[in-house]
């Protein structure tokens, strides 16, 4: 008993047993018919979320204030850089990738070069630089809808071993951001920064380091979440980012990390960003409207956000 | 004390008894101020002083004692409401206005009263005739906003803020270090207000670091020690001497003093010249020094240890062998990580000597942390509790534990036993001297006279800037003393 | 130099940039110089402007709201269906909007929680109940805002009388008014005003409140001037509102604001929009150029920060 005890104090713990309960009402609306094909979506779909879920939940670990808007439009320059530059050859495959994460790359720079030389709050620091990237991303693409290379195309819609390949990359990725998280030495000093900025300095963690190192971080997950996608969805489209500004904030905060920054936790946004899409499954299966979609999904994360945060203290 | 003056006493405490934790702040103080009477307070840090003004002010309740304002018992009921509500206004040594707003617009924060057509003329009348009266020639135009004011306008802007009337009554005001931003004219001009201001019934409790002020301007000065008032006399009973000789305490036979270090061959491992030509002296320290600096708080000390600390670089790379590390005193503010176990409270400065290819090996953490447990004994059972946790001693000494366990050579300590009960002191004292013998230096601010007189040499700050040093057998209470207290303003 | 003080100079730098930019365009489109130019090139500004001072109240008491765009195009939508159709409902519906803001200034000081989060959620709830309201673009607007918006006074167009007494108003209301001078205390130092006996909580939905009004009336007068209303017709002005306060001035924290600045700011984006189409600024950079102009502003911020901070020292 006391093992089962120990699983529910996990902050994660809420957002998986969510996530089940959604899918289980979701199955027995349609008699069990989808099973197969729902799981399999929402694997496929909470991918995209969990990896740039990934970039979001260390630069909101830094603290309050620190929100990282530029994941759209990283996601959206990302992809249509690295589709144009294949130009639907797979020979050129290492070629795109590394030019997808390239962008990601400059974008980390901009962004905590905005912050740190205007000093201003990272969420309009990035929020202006992410106009640019957009316009960046209109001005390349001229319109055109470039198709990924075959190999890609067909690897990103694909599965082994039964199981969705983009899930298998965010899988990867999230055992990554673990290890990075919970064993390694960045982890501590980004949890350190969260907590109390001037302490970690006088405790000796390079605060500007570490900080420039998690803005970069996070564009590169952006960037390559949008290679992915533009190669699921058989190429860039210059909004397809849009709906991960709220998405990438929500998986992280309702996945159990702290709001306030110090904390965080990579199983929740596994939990969390599967919920999302069952949520917006189910209302669809349900035949919800679009509006009464985000509503619903407005709520829950306010809900989500209250229910986690504690009382003024005086 | 007649039985006429009984009847204007204006706030009288009897037996006030009040605990930090283990640490007892005021321990059976009777004070009062009557209408009519300027009553200096003077001792040194951590003497109570601020305790009790926060119980004059009604900020602080105390654990016990009676509360009587204006001759009605109020003992529990006291608040800053009631405070305000009889006439008590306290001038804070932070500054407490609204930087944005303007000097009229702060009037009317303080006086809710000021509203409905015209209150901004009315609050402007108001304040600007309370600076004319006490700063005569101020030249403070109250239509400007506090941030762009100079620190001793503000000052004034508090101060006059604090005497000004409407509807409600000033009968007692607090002036707290009132003349530490002020030069000598706007001092002069304050103390002869605030003898206007008693003359015509008002009362003032007046704290102040320049004993010379207290001396011509109180009627009665109250001396406190530890928490307890230990002596009050009439101010012209006192000189200045006589004044520093009530503050400390009967010289205490001191474990054979220590011989001065012969720093002369050695070079200083650590330095800092003062940054304009301000009359300071520098600051140096040689190995295996521990060397303190002393003074009043909030004198400078915290902000050239933490200068010192970043001046050393490591904003952007951790260095692979940093030179000094920092104890913090003011734990919720720089030192606690408050989500984190013990553990990783302690080993977070050590931790990249305890990492290989960005990964921090557990099992050599874990043994640190025992180590270190059994060292300076951190009471806990097991070091995966949060810190929180512990008792406020105890954060203490991980937080030393956090510094100690590194390979710096030198040791910042930013006055890290406020609060620790005296058994805890006792230990860290020894551990501190085992360490200096081995090399370590020590780089000590303490507000407690009795650590600063275990140091080898001491820096005595005084507004920002170090006044004096000490060595060896100088080291002495009186000493500091009397190079912490200005007999005049500069 | 004692007459530009840095306070002056916070309101001189925007008036400055919008006569120049005036200017310009006067001098590109001569044409643009009469009573008709004008009006034309102004239109938009006032439904910006309202939205601006929204923010600004906002930002006065140290949060950011970024459901702003959305809670226009909410009002928009309602102002174009019910308001039009049952007054009376329509009405309600707009006072309970007000009181929705008032609560959300309440949980969010109360929870202790980051307002950007919260609005960031409230931003969902917003645009799915436009959504649902109004699924595609359509509905009419009563025929009193419409009046209202096209009349035309003498002498100037309608767009800068209406600018002029916003400015007026909210200058008087934040800046003059004894109530003004508590919400702006809470913004500068929050525990001195309650030391002072203030209740903190109230200041707080009141500023919310009215920042609610602010910006119901900016949906209202946005349907009076595009007859129709969609669901999306104003979620440009998250970002235009919060860039116009700082163009005009405004500071993120510490209860710094200046409704006449950001009025003129709210003016000088609405005019850069013409600017840059007269510039021949390829549409492909349009939301770049608004990116840009935001950096550069915050760049000169920063400066003009330098400059008050040796005023204080000297």
């Amino acid at each position: 008993m006391t093992a089962v005890a120990q699983i529910f104090r996990k902050p994660w713990i809420w957002a998986f047993v969510a996530a089940f309960g959604v899918w289980l009402v979701t199955i027995m609306f349609t008699g069990g018919a989808s099973t197969m094909g729902l799981s399999r979506a929402a694997l496929t779909f909470a991918a995209f979320s969990i990896i740039v879920g990934l970039g979001q939940m260390f630069v909101i670990t830094l603290g309050p204030g620190n929100i990282d808007l530029s994941i759209p439009a990283t996601m959206t320059l990302a992809g249509t850089v690295a589709l144009k530059v294949m130009n639907t050859d797979n020979g050129l495959i290492i070629v795109g990738i590394a030019a997808a994460l390239a962008v990601g790359l400059v974008i980390g720079f901009v962004n905590y070069g905005l912050i740190k030389l205007l000093r201003i709050p990272p969420i309009i620091a990035t929020l202006s630089s992410s106009f640019l990237f957009q316009s960046t991303a209109i001005w390349y693409n001229r319109g055109l809808r470039v198709k990924p290379p075959e190999i890609l195309a067909d690897f990103a819609t694909g599965s082994t071993l039964g199981l969705p390949n983009v899930a298998i990359i965010a899988f990867l990725v999230s055992v990554g951001a673990w290890v990075l998280l919970e064993k390694g030495i960045f982890g501590r000093w980004v949890s350190a920064i969260g907590q109390n900025m001037r302490a970690a300095r006088l405790a000796g963690v390079p605060v500007d380091g570490v900080r420039f190192a998690t803005y970069v971080l996070c564009a590169v997950l952006a960037a390559m979440g949008g290679f992915l996608l533009s190669c699921f969805s058989g190429g860039a489209a210059l909004n397809m980012g849009a709906e991960y500004l709220l998405t990438s904030i929500a998986v992280v905060i309702i996945g159990g990390t702290a709001v306030a920054g110090g904390f965080a936790n990579v199983p929740g946004i596994w939990g969390a960003s599967l919920f999302l899409f069952l949520v917006v499954s189910m209302l669809n299966t349900y035949g919800a409207s679009a509006g009464l979609r985000l509503l619903l999904t407005g709520l829950i994360i306010i809900a989500v956000i209250i229910a986690a945060s504690r009382k003024r203290v005086r | 004390m007649n039985t006429t003056a009984q009847n204007a006493v204006v706030f009288a405490v009897n037996g006030a008894e009040k605990s930090f934790g283990a640490v007892r702040a005021l321990g059976g103080v009777d004070f009062e101020v009557a209408a009519g009477e300027c009553v200096g307070l003077v001792g040194h840090n951590g003497a109570g002083k601020s305790t009790l003004v926060n119980i004059i002010n009604g900020g602080l309740p105390p654990d016990s004692g009676t509360i009587r304002v204006e001759g009605t018992e109020l003992t529990g009921r006291y608040s800053i409401a009631a405070a305000r509500a009889h006439g008590v206004r306290c001038v804070f040594q932070e500054l407490s206005l609204c930087p944005n707003l303007t000097v009229t617009e702060n009037t009317r924060i303080t006086h809710a009263s000021l509203r409905g057509l015209g209150w901004r003329r009315r609050a402007h009348d108001l304040i600007r005739h309370k600076l004319d009266e006490i700063f005569p020639g101020h030249g403070i135009d109250c239509g400007r906003t506090i941030s762009t004011l100079s620190i001793a306008e503000r000052q004034m802007v508090e101060i006059a803020t604090a005497f000004s009337e409407t509807d409600a009554r000033v009968k007692l005001v607090i002036l707290d270090e009132p003349t530490s931003s002020l030069d000598a004219g706007l001092a002069a001009q304050l103390l002869a207000y605030v003898r206007r201001f008693v003359g015509d019934g008002g009362a003032v409790v007046l704290i102040s670091h320049i004993l010379g002020e207290i001396l011509s301007t109180a009627d009665r000065v109250v001396v406190m020690k530890d928490g307890k008032v230990v002596e009050q006399r009439p101010a012209a009973d006192y000189s200045i001497d006589t004044l520093v000789a009530a503050m400390g305490s009967v010289v205490r036979a001191r474990d054979a003093a220590r011989p001065a270090r012969d720093t002369s061959g050695l070079s200083p491992i650590l330095e800092q010249r003062p940054r304009e030509k301000t009359g300071a002296m520098d600051f140096a320290a040689y190995p295996g020094e521990i060397v303190g600096l002393a003074g009043l708080g909030g004198h400078g000390q915290t902000q050239t240890l933490v200068s010192l600390f970043m001046g050393q670089g490591g904003h952007w790379l951790s260095p692979r062998d940093s030179k000094v590390a920092f104890v913090a005193g003011d734990r919720h503010v720089d030192g606690n990580l408050p989500l984190w176990s013990i553990l990783r409270n302690i080993t977070i400065t050590l931790l990249p000597d305890l990492t290989r290819f960005g990964l921090v090996r557990g099992r050599e953490e874990q043994a640190v942390g025992r180590s270190w447990r059994e060292r300076i004994e951190i009471r806990t059972n097991d070091l995966g509790n949060p810190i929180l946790s512990l008792s406020g001693g105890n954060q203490q000494k991980a937080l030393f534990a956090r510094a100690l366990a590194t390979r710096a050579p030198v040791v910042l300590m930013d006055d890290p036993m406020r609060g620790v009960d005296i058994g805890t002191k006792q230990e860290v004292y020894s551990m501190l001297r085992a360490e200096a013998e081995k090399g370590r230096t020590f780089v000590w601010y303490s507000t407690e006279m009795d650590e600063v007189c275990q140091c080898d040499r001491v820096y005595v700050f005084r507004e920002g800037r170090i006044v004096a040093e000490l060595k060896g057998a100088d080291v002495t209470e009186e000493r500091v003393l009397a190079a912490s207290f200005a007999e005049q303003a500069a | 130099m004692s007459w530009l003080s840095a306070d002056r100079l916070r309101l001189v730098v925007p008036a400055l940039s919008l006569a120049l930019l005036l200017g310009a365009v006067f001098w590109m489109q001569p044409r643009t110089m009469s009573y008709t130019g004008l009006n034309l090139l102004f239109n938009l500004a006032v439904p910006i402007a309202l939205a601006t001072i929204a923010q600004m109240l906002i930002m006065t008491v140290n949060d950011l709201d970024l459901s702003m765009g959305t809670f226009v195009s909410f009002v928009a939508c309602v102002t174009a269906t019910f308001l039009q159709s049952d007054p009376l409902i329509g009405v309600l519906i707009l006072i309970g909007c007000v009181a929705t803001y008032a609560a959300l200034g309440v949980v969010i000081y109360l929870r202790n929680l980051p307002s950007i989060v919260v609005t960031l959620g409230m931003s969902f709830v917003w645009g799915g109940l436009a959504v649902l309201l109004l699924p595609s673009p359509g509905g009419v607007a009563p025929d009193w805002i419409r009046w209202l918006m096209t009349s035309k006074p003498p002498v100037l167009p309608m767009a800068i009388v209406a600018s002029v007494a916003i400015a007026a108003v909210a200058h008087f209301i934040v800046m003059r008014s004894a109530f003004g001078v508590v919400i702006r205390g809470v913004g500068g130092n929050e525990r001195s005003v309650e030391r002072a006996g203030w209740s903190v909580l109230k200041a707080r939905a009141a500023t919310y409140a009215l920042a609610g009004c602010f910006a119901v009336m900016a949906g209202i007068c946005l349907v009076g001037l595009t007859t129709s209303a969609d669901a999306n017709i104003a979620l440009r002005y998250t970002l235009l509102s919060i860039a116009g306060v700082i163009l005009g001035g405004g500071e993120f924290v510490g209860g710094r604001v200046s409704p006449i600045g950001a009025v003129i700011g709210a003016l000088t984006l609405t005019l850069a929009g013409s600017f840059l189409s007269f510039l021949r600024i390829p549409p492909d950079w349009q939301i770049g150029a608004q990116g840009a102009i935001l950096i550069i502003v915050l760049a000169v911020r920063l400066l003009l920060n330098r400059r008050e901070r040796a005023e204080r020292s000297r």
